[in-house]
């Protein structure tokens, strides 16, 4: 308790070169929890928009689909079940059909999917009733980064080429009936996406489909012939394996962030020792034990981090408060950079992450306050009294 | 060593390395001191004043020989045994007085209390009457660095006096002052030395303090030239 009490007068006195070390710490401590906060916020919004547009409570695939192989589209898909086409039939779930095409926006070739979903669907959250066709073209829904690559505009028509069940070629006309923006590239990149009865008449695969999409909050996925009930797990396989890879890039910059606050913990306990050689001198004159100074610049050192957590509270959380309600803003256009991300994040603080980063700063500016004072145990107190440098 | 002997030197030598050779600060130094002694061990600048002093304040060990502080042997000594004895029963006086600079006069003066885990209360009382007998009351709340060098020197010898130690190791506690400033602090530790029977052992060449010295022990080369009782 004495200790703690001489440090906290020693390291008020020192003002100045306290202070710094303390904003300096709380700056890293505030940037951990800050970027820790946006990279989960980050994960819970890419699924919350995966679960919103494209996999819903969950989905059956044909036994033979494989959405990393395009070859298993000609096989992937069946006339829907009995079970199945109940639960559409309810609202409950909504089918889907995916075929292999070509489009040739402004002459040029592009390989895509072209996938039928039932226009009345309310599922996921694109708006599909902008597939109603009112005259004989075949109205089509895109994203923005189809839109992008394609340079194709609401209300253009393009030439679209298909086989059809019996593999032969087909071609027709479709419109962009409406362009729709969504974080979720999946359901975007290289896809252009008709009604679920167009697709079937074109491809004359007449109520087939080759994925179906759950209502979210459903819980019955009753084991169904000739199909795979594919739970979250296995959906989020791909965002996970992102996500975890996103978390070691930010625990490479928790290091180096941290590492520089404590380098300046660590030179001013140097410099402390070195400055401050007579004050120890006179301690060990006065009746305190080498290993009591030691631990007097040790606790020193480590209520830096205890003030810079209060610090950090301080001055943090209406900060973290603030951001957490309004949204981070991304700068517009970083989906060029290939990274799939919302225009506004909201970051989620995890209290334990919050509590394992404090608790390590403490441990580590402990360690790093601990190794040079080691060295008053070994000094001379008759020299340390006269200041000279041991 | 007889009952009133507090300090007891025995053939203690010091040597220092210096250079490929060695530098005998101290070469068979025999002495004793009784308790409530004003003495002083006096020598030009080299002669092992301070060198002495240290090893009586066992903030040093010796080459070879022993010091016996208050029945313990220097040589028996832990480093940790040494600094409870320190804390106990010893006080120091300092040239460049040693203040921590964070502290107010109060705290400067607390401190050697405070590793005695003394109560709240018992600290207060014993360092308003050391800063009394200084006469610092009025300046508690003052740091070191808003105090002339006399009124440091005065807070280190409250410092040294508040636990009421049995000895007080001065190294040149003069050094610093004016003429005016060095009577009144040796008028001080005199004045304590006769209420408490405090031993007071400095280390000087200033003729100030000898002035004020009832033994003077001169050192020269390291070796006790003289060891006179100049007043009663």
């Amino acid at each position: 308790m004495l200790a703690f009490k001489l440090a906290l007068k020693n390291l008020i006195g020192a003002g100045l070169r306290t202070w710094l070390n303390v904003f300096v710490l709380s700056l890293a401590l505030f940037m951990i929890v800050f970027q820790s906060g946006i990279i989960e916020g980050w994960n819970r919004q890419a699924k919350a928009d995966m679960i919103d547009w494209e996999v819903g409570g969950g989905e059956y695939w044909h036994e033979l689909y494989d959405p990393y192989d395009p070859l298993t589209l000609n096989d992937g898909h069946a006339v829907l079940p009995t079970e199945i086409s109940q639960l559409c039939m309810d609202g409950q779930a909504v089918p889907v059909l995916v075929t292999q095409a070509s489009v040739y926006p402004e002459g040029r070739m592009r390989n895509i999917l072209l996938k039928g979903i039932d226009q009345s669907q309310n599922i996921i959250k694109m708006q599909t009733a902008d597939l109603k066709n009112d005259s004989s073209t075949i109205n089509a829904m895109i994203g923005t980064r189809m839109a992008n690559a394609t340079k194709l505009k609401t209300n253009d028509l393009v030439t679209v080429r298909w086989r059809d069940a019996n593999g032969t070629f087909d071609a027709t006309e479709i419109r962009i009936a409406g362009i729709f923006h969504t974080n979720v590239p999946s359901i975007d990149n290289n896809q252009i996406w008709v009604s679920l009865d167009n697709l079937q008449r074109m491809t004359g695969m007449d109520d087939q489909a080759t994925y179906i999409i759950l209502k979210q909050g459903i819980t019955s996925t009753p084991t169904v012939p000739g199909w795979i009930y594919k739970g979250y797990d296995i959906l989020f396989k791909e965002l996970d394996t992102i996500i975890k890879a996103k978390g070691v890039g930010g625990i490479v910059v928790y290091i180096i962030l941290l590492s520089l606050a404590l380098l300046a913990v660590f030179d001013t306990q140097v410099l402390s020792i070195f400055r401050r050689e007579k004050e120890i001198g006179t301690y060990v004159a006065l009746g305190m034990t080498r290993w009591q100074v030691v631990w007097l610049f040790t606790i020193e050192g480590a209520m830096h981090s205890i003030l810079s957590v209060i610090a950090a509270a301080v001055w943090g959380t209406p900060i973290l408060y603030m951001v957490a309600k309004k949204g981070f803003g991304m700068p517009k256009g970083i989906e060029g950079y290939g990274l799939t991300i919302a225009e506004k994040i909201f970051p989620y603080y995890a209290a334990g992450t919050i509590i394992t980063m404090t608790l390590i700063i403490l441990i580590t500016t402990t360690i790093v306050s601990f190794i040079p004072s080691r060295k008053i145990a070994g000094m001379k107190p008759t020299e340390a009294l006269r200041g000279k440098v041991q | 060593m007889n009952n009133s002997e507090i300090i007891s030197v025995k053939d203690l030598t010091k040597k220092f390395p210096m250079g490929m050779g060695e530098f005998t600060a101290l070469n068979g130094i025999n002495l004793e001191f009784s308790k409530g002694e004003f003495s002083g061990v006096v020598g030009p600048s080299g002669s092992g004043k301070t060198t002495l002093l240290n090893i009586i304040g066992l903030l040093d060990n010796p080459s070879d020989g022993d010091a016996i502080i208050m029945g313990s042997s220097s040589r028996d000594l832990s480093v940790r045994g040494a600094a409870l004895l320190r804390r106990k029963h010893m006080g120091f006086i300092f040239q460049t007085y040693n203040l921590l600079t964070v502290y107010t006069v109060f705290e400067n003066a607390e401190f050697p209390l405070l590793l005695l885990r003394m109560t709240v209360g018992e600290r207060k009382k014993a360092v308003l009457e050391a800063l009394e007998w200084v006469g610092l009351t009025d300046k508690i709340k003052s740091k070191p660095a808003q105090l002339s060098g006399g009124e440091c020197q005065r807070v280190a010898i409250a410092r040294a006096m508040v636990k009421r130690p049995e000895i007080v190791l001065a190294d040149e506690p003069t050094a610093n002052l004016d003429a005016d400033n060095s009577h009144h602090i040796l008028r001080t530790m005199e004045k304590l030395n006769h209420e408490l029977k405090t031993t007071f052992i400095f280390a000087t060449h200033d003729d100030k303090v000898i002035s004020y010295l009832r033994r003077k022990i001169t050192l020269i080369d390291g070796k006790v030239s003289r060891d006179e009782i100049v007043k009663q």
